[in-house]
């Protein structure tokens, strides 16, 4: 997936970014927390951000780049505006929820992980969303669609496009 | 900032508002025993984590204090030493409902012993168990009783400030939280002086990021120094030496629940619940193939079956009981004939699976319990934090293991394999995630052998669950509407008009599309 990071329309956001470090970078253990806001701010972790993050800081590079990358909320690329999680726990895995991913998948054209081209949609996958109650469950976003069969998708994914 | 004898006035002029309000909405048991939500599915369930959750409005501290909330802390603060404290936790027996059972007076004893200029009071709300939701009703819906559990916690070993570690996908959960810090702060039962007492005691958030390891314990501590979630050697106790090297205890959101009540009513109220070596209730997430999904809190040593059947309503859609999962990751699959073993930490062991989060999935006779293994395998692999090799690595080569016998190629020797990879990987694993990782194989193969051997020797999934195996038939139902020969993807489907048609078993890639579009359903699979 092909983007750039633009710091002109994202000037706000860098220097919300900027206050936020100089309040919690000599608070113990204030890494992830940095990284959780810089994802808030700009729906993903741009490289440009993480530089400024280990300048201000002092955190080399490497090390919030291995802390990035064993989480696996935090991104590198850009997540669409609706997120798609779908619940592959194990109360929505026996309840079918293998096949509600397949057909979302289908429906997108995207694979889990990944964010369509129009940055509309990502598919997330989600290991329980707590909603076990209500299997097989997928979020898009804050909507919670509870005991969802495949022949909803399509009419439910059309109010968001 | 509330002074003490305001507790009482809150808690009067609140209860009466409280118990008005239920007695119009309906649903409630309201008698001198307390509020109890009512109907058949709580019939059986003894709530005490649960006391307040769907009773109280869970923004307002004050329905809190209505259900004799904080009381139990004041009376501490008042009236008790640190010792007095430790040793009502150990005389009621409480263990960790986390997952390992670990008595938590005698850890809080172990914290207190080591003197400090900081401690640490970690709450571990990352519920990780894929299918255990009762840590998150707690947090949305009673936020104030692990609150207050944590102060009562820093009070006893020491220490004035608190985390709670909340897992990301949480965010009611945390939205909640955030709001219940800020109003006890306000009323003055967190923060500086506490009830007026010289005891400090402040509450810090930190979100998790997705990482299923950072619920063990020295992962998550790893994790809030901000470093990657990975467990520690165990040299030291973290009540010895854990966050920032500092003695630290680390205790679930469902156990915390339970503390406060246990000191409002009591050591022998509660060990009269429970068995002897497991005092108390545990919290079910009863879900899966169950009439009624939902947590239920029932008194440890309840039979499984009282659970399943009494309290779930049972299977539903007409199938079968074939097995129950507990313990998510870490635990087994438990067959029908053990069903009357009661639920506590060391009859659950006894059978080889464990207590562990609480996790109840209910599986029927289409689920193939191969595949469950297989699933569960899936996710440790993903979950492995890489630290280890046997973990790393074993679980790696077990997942391969179990997709080619779930494709069909499996050998009977790789059953063997499996067994000895087994026994590696539990044996020789730095943390509870591969001690623990082999359980649903191992308890499989214990209870369902019969399934693996059908999948090597016989090529079948007796389920009707594993795609490779299946095979499509299309049946003198057929009306030869050409339906299938169209939908089919791998155009494997031949026939004329009307006559009937046929699948080429060698092309056909078993998709189910055919029979999905089939008006006569004319397609069969087995
Ligand atoms: C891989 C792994 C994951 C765990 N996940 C959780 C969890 O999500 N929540 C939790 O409370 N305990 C979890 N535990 C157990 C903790 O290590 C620890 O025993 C527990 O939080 C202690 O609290 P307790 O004594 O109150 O149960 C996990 C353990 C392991 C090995
Ligand atoms: S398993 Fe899907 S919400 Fe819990």
């Amino acid at each position: 997936m092909e983007f750039v990071f633009d710091r002109e329309n994202n000037k706000e956001g860098i220097e919300d970014l900027e206050i936020f470090i100089e309040d919690n970078k000599d608070k113990l253990g204030a890494l992830m927390p940095i990284m959780q806001k810089t994802q808030e701010i700009f729906g993903y972790l741009p490289l440009e951000m993480l530089q400024l993050i280990s300048r201000r800081t002092g955190t080399p590079l490497s090390e919030i780049y291995g802390v990035a990358t064993f989480y696996s909320q935090f991104s590198f690329i850009p997540i669409g505006e609706y997120k798609v999680s779908v619940c592959l726990g194990t109360a929505c895995y026996v309840k079918g929820a293998q096949g509600i991913l397949e057909e979302i998948e289908k429906e997108l054209d995207i694979k889990h992980g990944g964010t369509t081209p129009d940055l509309k949609f990502s598919i997330i996958e989600a290991r329980c969303l707590g909603d076990c109650g209500l299997a097989p469950v997928f979020t898009i976003n804050d909507d919670v669609y509870p005991h969802v069969k495949k022949e909803d998708i399509k009419e439910i994914l059309a109010k968001y496009r | 900032m509330l002074v003490m004898d305001m507790l009482d006035e809150i808690k009067d002029k609140n209860r009466k508002q409280l118990e008005e309000r239920l007695t119009q909405k309906g649903g409630y048991i309201i008698d001198e025993d307390g509020i109890k939500l009512d109907g058949d599915y709580f019939k059986k369930q003894v709530r005490i984590a649960l006391k307040n959750c769907d009773i109280i409005d869970p923004t307002n501290i004050e329905e809190y204090i209505a259900m004799d909330g904080y009381f139990s802390l004041k009376n501490i603060l008042n009236n008790m030493s640190q010792q007095e404290v430790i040793d009502i936790m150990k005389q009621s027996g409480l263990r960790g409902r986390g997952g390992a059972g670990f008595p938590t007076g005698r850890k809080w004893e172990t914290a207190l012993q080591y003197s400090s200029d900081k401690k640490y009071v970690i709450c571990n709300a990352d519920e990780g168990d894929p299918g255990a939701f009762m840590d998150r009703s707690i947090l949305e819906k009673d936020p104030h009783s692990v609150l207050e559990a944590m102060a009562i916690a820093g009070f006893a070993i020491g220490s004035d400030q608190g985390f709670i570690y909340v897992r990301a996908e949480y965010p009611v959960a945390v939205k909640r939280l955030k709001a219940a810090i800020a109003q006890a702060k306000e009323y003055g039962v967190l923060g500086e002086n506490i009830f007026g007492t010289n005891f400090n005691f402040d509450i810090e958030l930190r979100l998790g990021a997705g990482a299923f390891v950072c619920g063990e314990g020295t992962a998550l501590i790893e994790s809030i120094e901000g470093k990657r979630g990975m467990p520690r050697t165990k040299i030291y106790r973290t009540a010895h030496r854990g966050l920032w090297q500092k003695p630290t205890i680390i205790n679930n959101v469902e156990t915390l629940a339970n503390i406060p009540v246990i000191f409002q009513k009591g050591v022998d109220w509660f060990t009269k619940i429970g068995t002897e070596k497991s005092p108390g209730t545990k919290v079910f997430a009863l879900v899966g193939k169950i009439e009624t999904a939902g947590l239920v809190e029932v008194p440890m040593g309840m039979p499984l079956h009282e659970i399943i059947y009494d309290i779930g309503g049972g299977v539903p859609d007409g199938k079968s009981f074939k097995a129950v999962q507990t313990g998510g990751p870490s635990g087994g699959c438990i067959p029908e004939n053990l069903l009357d073993t009661p639920v506590d930490f060391e009859s659950l062991a006894k059978i080889g699976s464990i207590m562990g989060s609480g996790g109840m999935v209910v599986m029927d006779n289409t689920d193939c319990m191969v595949d469950i293994a297989k699933f569960f395998l899936d996710f440790t692999v993903d979950e492995s934090c890489g630290k280890c090799v046997p973990c790393r690595e074993g679980t790696k080569r077990m997942l391969e293991l179990l997709e080619k016998i779930t494709s069909g190629n499996g050998k009977k020797e790789d059953i063997d394999t499996m067994e000895r990879l087994a026994v590696t990987i539990s044996s020789a694993s730095l943390c509870g995630l591969g001690q623990t990782a082999a359980n649903p194989v191992v308890s499989t193969l214990r209870y369902f052998r019969d399934e693996y051997e059908a999948h090597v020797m016989d090529k079948k999934c007796p389920a009707g669950s594993c795609q490779s195996l299946l095979q499509y038939f299309i049946t003198d139902k057929c009306i030869g509407c050409t339906k299938c020969a169209k939908v089919c993807p791998v155009h494997c489907i031949s026939g004329k008009v009307k006559q009937l048609h046929v699948i080429d078993q060698d092309i056909c890639i078993k998709c189910g599309a055919c029979q999905e579009t089939c008006p006569v359903n004319a397609i069969t699979r087995s």
